[in-house]
């Protein structure tokens, strides 16, 4: 028999905060590329190792440690991570030095840390978790993957009380900005919030990372149930991506009518966003919708934001108007789906349940 | 009983030859694959390496690839393996659609990256390789090739990346979410890699000496090796090579480089290994060894082993002197390794070894053996203390 697995924990850093999204007072953006919002990492971070730490080491494991605080976890029982990019901050900085001193005279410091696999390391360093620990780097698909590992670790392993599971991605000054020459990215002036009515190719795109304590105990904190996750790949025309979401329902019980909101990827651009749109029109038309790239940006593992934002809809029953992309409305949301697919690849389903 | 999950295809290509054949023929000669760069273009060139030699344009032109592509050496090396791995299990394009993929790399396509990354902002003419760099699209690039269509996904836990690759399959298979899944990693040398760990002061400017008292570092090597693992009602009707018995993931949880010295995750990988096999430790008859040739990994993986075998320890070899640490690649190297030690019932040499250590005492073997191989264990380590440890038998 499968067991129910719930989020008991979350931790969450991006360029938006709880309070600037359930008070409608989203922070306003007008580049193609924003930082995430730093919380205090020193709280959680002895300053020593901070200074050594790239961004995206200091927001995992920040993010990992605020997740577990918030589900009352000392030590879990495994680390699972996705990073799409991984730790591009130290990677540049090793590839940079690397050309401009022609391969003489490195250190290693950025080299070491430039691993995928850093952030998901650190933390099992910090909280000397000598537990299962896993990397994904599959593109958009990274956190779903680390997810579907997570999901499997609890069911295989009766004994498993904890597997901490979250997705990191960092900007680095130069890489990121290889956006801006090869059509990821928006041109011209842009505001985060008129992400959607541009009609423009590319998109804009941020960083964060967001941790999930999973466990397959429930308890009164509970977030949300995770029904399933699932990736898949497809020659994608809408009416093929619409057969494999019912099917994926069906298979956990549900019917389209069933779901109280469907939680998108669209992230601005015109081309990719016409499947979203698809969507909207037919199977998901009595569905409140809603949309989260124009909050915290485009990145591989911005799904997490999706998720961190459904748990908080799911506890407070209530959804911020500034999510909304049409008027159909959800008194008390129970289950959400989340969509989310990029350039045509790495289609990804999750399945979120009031618990 | 654990039957373990069947094994009905292998593929790789390595510095020692493209093709299970060629590998097979130079371990067997032991007769290794490590020389000096010359594909990779880096002034390190009295590092050794283990470089496949065969250049991007010809490994293009026997895949049949056309010009003005994104597919960097990582993926075209995977192409190769994983092609060799269908063949020899008899799939089908149909069969593919369904199949699942899971690749590990550790650094993608940064040959491409360091190529082109000073350029990229004057010139137009590379801007395909712009999303090259990251592991998910090199695992794109082989499975588009190839038309896989299942579920896909990459691991990147540096040097342990393609033992994870196997676990996970294993697992996705055990638990029913998959009937068929490719497992297995890929590599390819890189100026970025050579220059890290040549910046950390581990590469030897010898061939290496795993487990030998004045081993001084390790040789670096690029290759890609691929498993079919298929459920059992599929598995059934054909032959099945070897199976993945066991598996073990921890973490060392001491450093992010190094290995703390009593090998605390590399032990608990092994003996959640051999818990998920469920077999006696007596049972291995070979311990192919992550054994590097570093002054530290060789002292923690001893110490790992000498913990888990309190008294007579089997026989172990790294074979990472034939092929060069191939990253992400190595522990799918070394699977294919093992599984040839299962078939053909032989224990292939730790080459360069002429003194044991002084701490551990360990005698690898150093000549080929024969004789009666029913269990491999097989240990991969990496950076961010990753350890796993994966378990191998016979079809019995």
């Amino acid at each position: 028999m499968s067991r129910a697995i719930y989020i008991t924990g979350i931790g969450a850093i991006s360029a938006q905060t709880e309070e600037s999204i359930f008070s409608e007072k989203p922070v306003i953006y007008n580049s193609n590329i924003f930082q995430a919002i730093s919380p205090n990492f020193k709280e959680y971070i002895p300053a020593m190792a901070l200074r050594r730490m790239s961004k995206a080491i200091k927001m995992g494991l920040t993010a990992g440690k605020i997740a577990l605080q918030d589900a009352n976890v000392e030590l879990p029982a495994a680390i699972i991570t996705g990073t799409g990019e991984g730790c591009k901050q130290d990677t540049e900085k090793f590839l940079e030095s690397m050309l401009a001193q022609e391969e003489e005279l490195l250190t290693p410091t950025s080299f070491i840390q430039s691993t995928h696999n850093t952030v998901g390391g650190q933390i099992a360093l910090n909280l000397k978790c000598t537990g299962y620990n896993l990397t994904y780097s599959q593109e958009n698909a990274s956190l779903e993957s680390a997810l579907i590992d997570a999901i499997l670790l609890l069911k295989e392993k009766l004994s498993m009380n904890s597997v901490l599971v979250g997705g990191v991605d960092e900007i680095s000054k130069k890489i990121t900005s290889f956006g801006n020459l090869n059509g990821f990215l928006k041109q011209g002036k842009i505001d985060n919030l008129g992400l959607f009515s541009q009609r423009s190719r590319g998109t804009i795109t941020s960083e964060g990372a967001f941790f999930f304590n999973l466990t397959t105990e429930y308890n009164e904190n509970c977030y949300a149930k995770i029904k399933a996750v699932s990736n898949f790949n497809t020659d994608s025309s809408s009416v093929e991506i619409s057969e494999k979401i019912i099917d994926f329902l069906s298979r956990n019980g549900l019917k389209l009518k069933d779901l109280d909101i469907f939680f998108l990827g669209k992230n601005g651009d015109l081309e990719q966003d016409k499947i979203y749109e698809e969507l909207q029109i037919s199977i998901f038309a009595e569905s409140c919708q809603l949309a989260y790239k124009h909050l915290a940006g485009d990145f591989n593992t911005v799904s997490g934001f999706a998720i961190w934002l459904s748990c908080l809809i799911l506890k407070k029953q209530e959804i911020p108007a500034i999510l909304k992309l049409n008027t159909v409305s959800s008194t008390k949301p129970k289950n959400i789906l989340i969509y989310n697919f990029s350039s045509n690849s790495n289609h990804s389903l999750i399945l979120l349940q009031k618990p | 009983m654990n039957k373990g999950v069947a094994v009905t295809g292998m593929g790789i290509i390595s510095a020692l030859g493209n093709g299970v054949e060629a590998n097979f023929k130079a371990l067997i000669d032991a007769r290794d694959g490590i020389s000096f760069p010359e594909i990779l273009i880096t002034k390190h060139t009295h590092l050794p390496v283990g470089e496949v030699k065969i250049s991007n344009f010809n490994l293009e032109k026997n895949l049949l690839i056309a010009n003005d592509h994104s597919y960097t050496r990582a993926a075209l090396l995977g192409i190769a393996a994983v092609k060799e791995a269908m063949k020899s299990s008899g799939l089908s394009e149909k069969e593919l659609l369904s199949t699942g993929f899971i690749s590990g790399s550790s650094v993608g396509g940064m040959d491409a990256t360091e190529k082109y990354y000073l350029e990229y902002e004057s010139s137009k003419s590379h801007h395909q390789f712009i999303p090259a760099q990251h592991p998910g699209f090199t695992t794109k690039k082989i499975s588009d090739y190839h038309n896989i269509k299942g579920f896909t996904t990459t691991i990147s836990t540096a040097c342990s990346s393609g033992a994870n690759a196997i676990m996970l399959g294993a697992r996705l298979i055990k638990a029913g979410e998959l009937d068929r899944v490719i497992v297995g990693g890929t590599d390819c040398l890189t100026k970025f890699t050579l220059n890290g760990f040549n910046s950390l002061k581990i590469l030897s400017e010898e061939k290496c000496k795993a487990f030998d008292d004045s081993r001084n570092g390790l040789n670096l090597g690029e290759g890609a090796a691929y498993l079919v693992l298929e459920a059992e009602h599929l598995a059934k009707d054909k032959k099945i090579i070897g199976r993945v018995l066991g598996y073990g993931n921890a973490n060392d949880a001491y450093h992010q480089t190094a290995s703390s010295e009593t090998g605390e995750g590399a032990y608990r990988a092994m003996k959640d290994a051999l818990e998920v096999a469920g077999i006696a430790v007596e049972k291995i008859d070979y311990i192919n060894a992550h054994g590097t040739a570093t002054r530290n990994n060789d002292l923690s993986e001893s110490n790992a082993i000498k913990q888990i075998y309190s008294s007579k320890i089997p026989d172990l070899s790294s074979t990472k002197a034939f092929t060069g640490h191939t990253l992400a690649a190595a522990g799918a190297l070394e699977a294919v390794f093992s599984i040839l030690s299962l078939q053909k019932n032989l224990i292939f040499p730790n080459l360069n070894f002429f003194n044991p250590m002084q701490e551990s005492g360990l005698l690898p073997i150093t000549e080929l053996k024969h004789k009666s191989v029913n269990y491999v264990l097989s240990n991969s380590f990496g950076f961010g203390g990753n350890c796993t440890s994966l378990i191998f038998s016979k079809n019995e």
